[in-house]
């Protein structure tokens, strides 16, 4: 008894130690981020390295934003990734009611040629969407930003999805009342969908968050850069000044970061749930 | 009265379905046939539109530069999907112990997943600088000379790789553990009885009850493997050499470099149907295992 409980505790052991060296993988790299922004560039390419920098310094976050206009990135990011995803939200969930419960010719029809959309690579419609904003004059816009962003076949499917598992008694009681479809959406149905309103919404915020190659292609103007636009024109003005590089990129995680501690169980179980990055 | 309901009804369908058609249709669904349309043409976006039948295709399956790009592109998935879903599947069978700190683990492992690719191939970049990286000072302390990494041809997209990996670890570990959690305790306890050991029953009770989950992790990191980007531009720019040109940065140079947008348009198209013939392939396979239940 007391050789299998050894054995157990041993074993136990050992599972810790894997996920710790997991943990510390994962956590390395960034506490390497943060210790190479606080020494100066002199110090940055000494060997063998430090991980505690002796005389740390916040001159590398003072360049940053002197170089670039961090806090303008940082403002579009917030602005494009809240008005895009509020609106993809809305649109999805307003197009996924009507597909799961308004009957009409051609329905299935039309949520197939939804579907088939999800089929192609996002990439192909590239050259179109650049050709089609510069024919509006929209490039160089928020709006180029955001209006591509908003439209999501997956979101109305999971919409639809939803909405179909929603049993359907509890809107005729309210047709009884009298109360039209627009009605009962917003005061019954958009309190029911709260948490696949959540999880769309999450995963809308991180993808128009993190997006690059889009702002890559429409944006060439510094005052509508996004973070990570911001970020890699940074790379292209500091090279080889790790410090100032690794500043720049904490600066551009801290806030996702920050949200991610007080909802990373939402988005953890969004992910699982739809499984989509 | 009927004549005023309909009306009623169509206005209703206005209102939740309008914007929704509206958008996808200027923003999804004519973009897709345009590009189609232009995969056809020869367009430098001033000039006029030529039409040239198939000749943009015939001129991929000829380039030398698609080929490397696909080639590369292959590497990239065969380099990254077998690893990151090896890891991930360890990780998550060890998360699923019932062990104390689970969710502060599984919550640490995830921070990558959140990071944007921009921000994280930053911070790899550095970490593999052949000099003064941190990664070839710990292989040093070892006594590994470490390679030139994102400034060697041969090791660039290894490079590439590794940092792809480290960045989704968290993300295909989140859903293989709850595949597992979906698995019924009785399949293990009987086994338990049968004196089963432990890679018997990973053999015959995890793996087969997680091909539902395997079929889904291989699908998307497919899809979205076929088309890495950011990292690849970040880190290399297709470099050194172009030893990590892939598939959209091909797109990418030719619609925004030399504005070639009818052959950007091909190149999009056929990087579309090697998807599809990938995911075709791969989910005839899965028929034949037999496992899947979907």
């Amino acid at each position: 008894m007391s050789n299998e409980k050894r054995n157990n505790a041993i074993k136990k052991g050992l599972m810790y130690a894997v996920l710790i060296l997991g943990a510390i993988a994962m956590i390395l790299p960034f506490v390497w981020m943060v210790s190479t922004s606080l020494k100066s560039s002199s110090v940055t390419f000494v060997m063998p390295p430090k991980w505690i920098p002796e005389n740390p310094s916040l001159d590398s976050y003072k360049q940053v934003f002197e170089t670039v206009p961090m806090g303008r990135f940082f403002l579009n990011s917030v602005f494009v990734s809240v008005v895009s995803t509020f609106f993809q939200v809305l649109v999805c969930a307003m197009a996924g009611y009507a597909f799961a419960r308004i009957e009409f010719k051609g329905r299935n029809v039309l949520f197939m040629v939804y579907l088939a959309t999800l089929m192609v690579p996002q990439q192909v419609t590239l050259t179109p969407l650049f050709v089609l904003m510069n024919l509006l004059g929209w490039a160089n816009t928020y709006k180029a930003l955001i209006l591509p962003g908003i439209f999501s076949a997956f979101g109305t499917f999971l919409m639809r999805q939803f909405f179909l598992g929603i049993p359907k008694s509890i809107e005729e009681a309210a047709f009884l009342d009298g109360a039209g479809y627009v009605t009962i959406f917003f005061r019954i149905i958009v309190h029911l969908a709260k948490p696949v309103f959540a999880t769309l919404f999450i995963f809308a915020f991180m993808a128009s968050w993190n997006n690059f190659l889009w702002p890559l292609i429409i944006i060439g103007d510094v005052d509508h850069m996004t973070l990570p636009l911001g970020l890699s024109m940074l790379k292209g003005r500091w090279t080889t000044d790790w410090n100032v590089l690794m500043a720049g990129t904490l600066v551009s995680i801290l806030p996702m970061l920050f949200v991610y501690i007080f909802t990373q169980k939402y988005i953890i179980k969004g992910m699982t749930h739809t499984g989509l990055k | 009265m009927v004549g005023f309901k309909k009306w009623d009804k169509a206005k209703t369908l206005a209102v939740f379905l309008l914007p929704s058609l509206i958008g996808m249709t200027v923003f999804v669904i004519l973009p897709i046939l345009a590009s189609l349309g232009l995969s056809f043409t020869k367009w430098d976006l001033i000039g006029d539109i030529e039409w040239v039948g198939l000749s943009n295709y015939v001129k991929v399956l000829k380039d030398k530069n698609i080929h490397a790009a696909l080639w590369h592109t292959l590497q990239f998935i065969t380099g990254y999907l077998p690893t990151v879903m090896i890891i991930s599947l360890g990780l998550a069978m060890l998360l699923n112990q019932k062990l104390r700190g689970v969710v502060f683990f599984r919550a640490l492992y995830f921070i990558p997943v959140i990071t944007s690719w921009v921000a994280v191939s930053m911070i790899w970049k550095w970490l593999l600088n052949p000099e003064f990286g941190i990664i070839n000072y710990l292989l040093s302390l070892v006594g590994i000379q470490g390679p030139g990494w994102l400034f060697d041809a041969d090791w660039a997209m290894i490079g590439i790789i590794l940092t792809s990996v480290w960045k989704d670890i968290g993300f295909v570990t989140v859903i293989y553990l709850a595949g597992l959690q979906e698995i019924p305790d009785h399949l293990y306890e009987a086994a338990q009885i049968d004196g089963v050991n432990a890679w018997q029953k990973f053999r015959h009770i995890t793996w087969p009850m997680l091909s539902s989950t395997t079929f889904f992790v291989v699908t998307i990191s497919l899809i979205n493997s076929f088309q890495v980007f950011d990292q690849v531009w970040v880190m290399t720019e297709g470099g050194p050499a172009g030893a990590t040109s892939v598939m959209i940065e091909q797109v990418y140079r030719n619609a925004f470099g030399y504005y070639k947008m009818g052959y950007a348009s091909a190149i999009s198209w056929v990087l579309f149907i090697c998807i599809f013939v990938f995911t075709f392939l791969q989910n005839r396979f899965q028929n034949k295992w037999g496992y899947s239940d979907e």
